[in-house]
């Protein structure tokens, strides 16, 4: 009679290759146990606490009413107050981002071409903003803008009259790019520092000036650097209040500063509208991500 | 070959700094030609295809394209294209818009542009390749993509900096026949930048030597071979022998020779005759550069008596399968190169020199060269 060993010997050791990958994948949950653990406590379980709210409604006495509502949704599409805050938070966050984008290429541009002990003493110096204060740092602004400061000084030293610079959009929008720059010039320089320069003679010497071998070569290879730095400065700014609250007070309202009232300053507070609003605040800076991760992966392809 | 100069340099300097790179060079390069210039690292040789390219402007003198000053016009606007020694192709485009990129930008229609760059294309035999990606191709492929996108544009001169570099050694040598063939059916003046002495010598119509940014030398690659006009190129080109010895007497030319007969003699007494190029005093210093493969070794002295003629003990032999090099002593301790080709096939030893047998090395006056430099 013959025995076919083939079936006999591969029966133990298929069961000891499914008891090791038991063991591994034991292994791997061990390890992200932990972390999934803290991401449920601590992310997941307020996300769902709030999109409970923001479908909840509100009392006349202030108190939270729960039933289904979607009253608070629609008071953020319609109320122009809500809207416009939108549009504002949006409209600051697009010309920070577009301003940073100006001054910050250029810079990034300007150090990559440095020898590298000089490079590093300048990306030190952009980073200075980061060692102070976020606070203390909007402080001194409002100092250097206040009526009695010293550009308003120098502006009187020429002549002219005192000009109002702060509360301001125009302020706002100072203490945001002063902020914000370093974020856009750090992943700009990235990207710049794995450019291969030599494409730009490549280019020139097939005919392209400065213009266009920037447009056509460099801006192109470049776009995950001016996505992720983009990015990294329109989605603090669309959601930052401090800043326009200092320098803008009450004439500049943003998200920020609406989200902050209806969650504490306001007597009631409105929670569920407040958790309304950081929803949609939320799906819009998600938006922002997916396209950042587009833009990004689309070189990879 | 016609006589007209292509690209005409007039004491062109360039210096970075402190450092003069390019020192005073003038030279003409023909038009068709296929021209190299060859030299170690760091001798200039790049800086002054940049400067022609347009990548970098002279310190002082001029560069004249078909006899139109462009020294300091920016690349852009000259009708002269590089081929880069890393390709530099677009990454972010494909073949086709790679090739076309040029003739974008001098706004030649579309149409013209789909058919120019079709011929670009399979001038290369890269027809089909279109739609690809730079990094989906080879070394190989890359350079052809980069040699058509350079062309398609109509260059008065085509400069390559280090074509072959990147290739390995059996596609280095199918490139050099291709390269050489393009040159060819195109028409055009080729300028290349090698550190490679034996490409030079292969690819070019004519050689400009470089050291320490001057030009030593510009000849065909049999002029800069045989007849090296200082120590340098003959170390550089080749291998030599290089003995030292004081002039002491010479002989106008004859036997149909152009050049004078020189006696010398070294200081441990050797009396060598060789030939000169240029005119030689007696007893000034000079050094004979003879080529190994031009002096001969043998057990017996020759009958024929040739102009040098000395007993040597064999010090080393090195088997290279197509030659045997052997190493000899000459002389009171001086080490001399003689290379035999292995003409005959056979597994004897005894065939082949051995270390520490005598013979004599020898070699006609015509075969060693005179250098002051």
């Amino acid at each position: 009679m013959t025995v076919d060993t083939a079936p006999g010997m591969a029966a133990p050791e298929h069961t000891l290759e499914r008891a090791r990958r038991r063991s591994e994948r034991g292994r791997l949950a061990a390890l992200l146990a932990p972390g999934l653990f803290y991401l449920l406590l601590f992310f997941v379980t307020p996300l769902l606490v709030i999109v409970l709210y923001s479908f909840a409604a509100t009392g006349d006495n202030g108190r939270v009413e729960w039933r289904f509502s979607l009253d608070n949704y629609v008071t953020l599409f319609t109320s122009p107050i809500y809207v416009n805050a939108y549009l504002r938070s949006l409209w600051v966050g697009v010309l920070t981002t577009l301003i940073c984008l100006v001054l910050g290429y250029p810079l990034a541009l300007f150090i990559v071409r440095q020898p590298p002990s000089f490079r590093n003493t300048l990306l030190l110096l952009i980073l200075i903003p980061f060692w102070t204060n976020f606070l203390v740092r909007t402080y001194a602004w409002m100092i250097l803008l206040s009526n009695n400061g010293p550009i308003n000084a120098l502006i009187q030293a020429f002549g002219f009259g005192r000009i109002p610079l702060y509360p301001s959009e125009g302020a706002v929008l100072v203490g945001l790019v002063y902020g914000e720059l370093p974020f856009m010039v750090l992943p700009l320089y990235a990207s710049l520092s794995r450019f291969d320069f030599t494409l730009m003679e490549a280019a020139s010497d097939l005919g392209a000036g400065r213009w266009r071998s920037f447009r056509r070569i460099m801006l192109p290879l470049t776009m995950p650097g001016v996505a992720a730095g983009s990015v990294l400065v329109f989605i603090p700014t669309v959601g930052q209040f401090v800043v326009s609250d200092l320098l803008g007070g009450a004439k500049v309202d943003l998200l920020g500063n609406l989200l902050q009232r209806l969650f504490m300053r306001s007597n009631p507070p409105d929670w569920p509208l407040g958790s309304a609003m950081a929803i949609v605040f939320m799906l819009v800076l998600t938006a922002a991500i997916v396209w950042y991760f587009r833009a990004t992966s689309r070189e990879d392809r | 070959m016609s006589s007209s100069s292509a690209i005409e340099l007039h004491d062109v300097v360039k210096r970075f700094g402190e450092v003069t790179a390019v020192d005073h060079v003038t030279m003409t390069i023909r038009d068709g030609e296929f021209f190299a210039l060859l030299g170690p690292s760091g001798c200039g040789k790049t800086t002054t295809l940049r400067m022609i390219a347009g990548f970098e402007f002279p310190t002082s003198g001029e560069i004249r394209l078909h006899g139109r000053s462009i020294g300091n016009t920016p690349p852009y606007q000259r009708n002269v294209n590089t081929v880069f020694q890393s390709y530099a192709l677009f990454p972010h485009m494909s073949v086709a818009e790679n090739v076309a990129f040029g003739l974008q930008m001098r706004r030649v229609p579309t149409p013209e542009i789909a058919r120019r760059s079709q011929e670009a294309l399979d001038m290369v035999r890269l027809g089909g390749y279109e739609e690809r990606r730079p990094r989906q191709l080879s070394g190989g492929q890359q350079q052809r993509v980069a040699l058509a996108r350079a062309l398609i544009n109509r260059p008065e001169v085509l400069l390559l900096d280090e074509p072959l570099g990147a290739l390995d050694q059996k596609l280095r040598k199918e490139m050099q026949i291709e390269l050489k063939n393009l040159q060819q059916r195109v028409g055009i003046t080729f300028i290349f930048v090698t550190h490679d002495q034996e490409e030079a010598l292969a690819m070019s119509d004519r050689i400009a030597v470089m050291n320490a940014g001057k030009v030593l030398q510009v000849g065909t690659p049999t002029e800069i071979y045989e007849r090296p006009t200082c120590r340098f190129v003959a170390d550089f080109i080749g291998e030599a022998n290089f003995v030292d010895a004081r002039v002491t007497g010479v002989e106008r030319a004859h036997n149909g020779s152009e050049m004078p007969s020189v006696t010398l003699e070294t200081p441990d007494g050797l009396v060598l005759r060789a030939v000169s190029q240029s005119a030689v005093a007696p007893g000034s210093d000079a050094t004979v550069s003879v080529r190994p493969e031009k002096a001969f070794l043998t057990v017996q002295a020759p009958t024929t008596n040739p102009a040098n003629c000395f007993r040597v003990t064999v010090h080393q032999v090195a088997y290279i399968g197509s030659d045997t090099r052997i190493i000899v002593r000459l002389g009171d301790d001086r080490l001399f190169d003689v290379w035999e080709q292995n003409s005959r096939s056979t597994l004897d030893r005894n065939e082949y020199w051995q270390p520490g047998e005598t013979g004599f090395v020898w070699w006609p006056a015509e075969n060693g060269l005179v250098l002051t430099e």
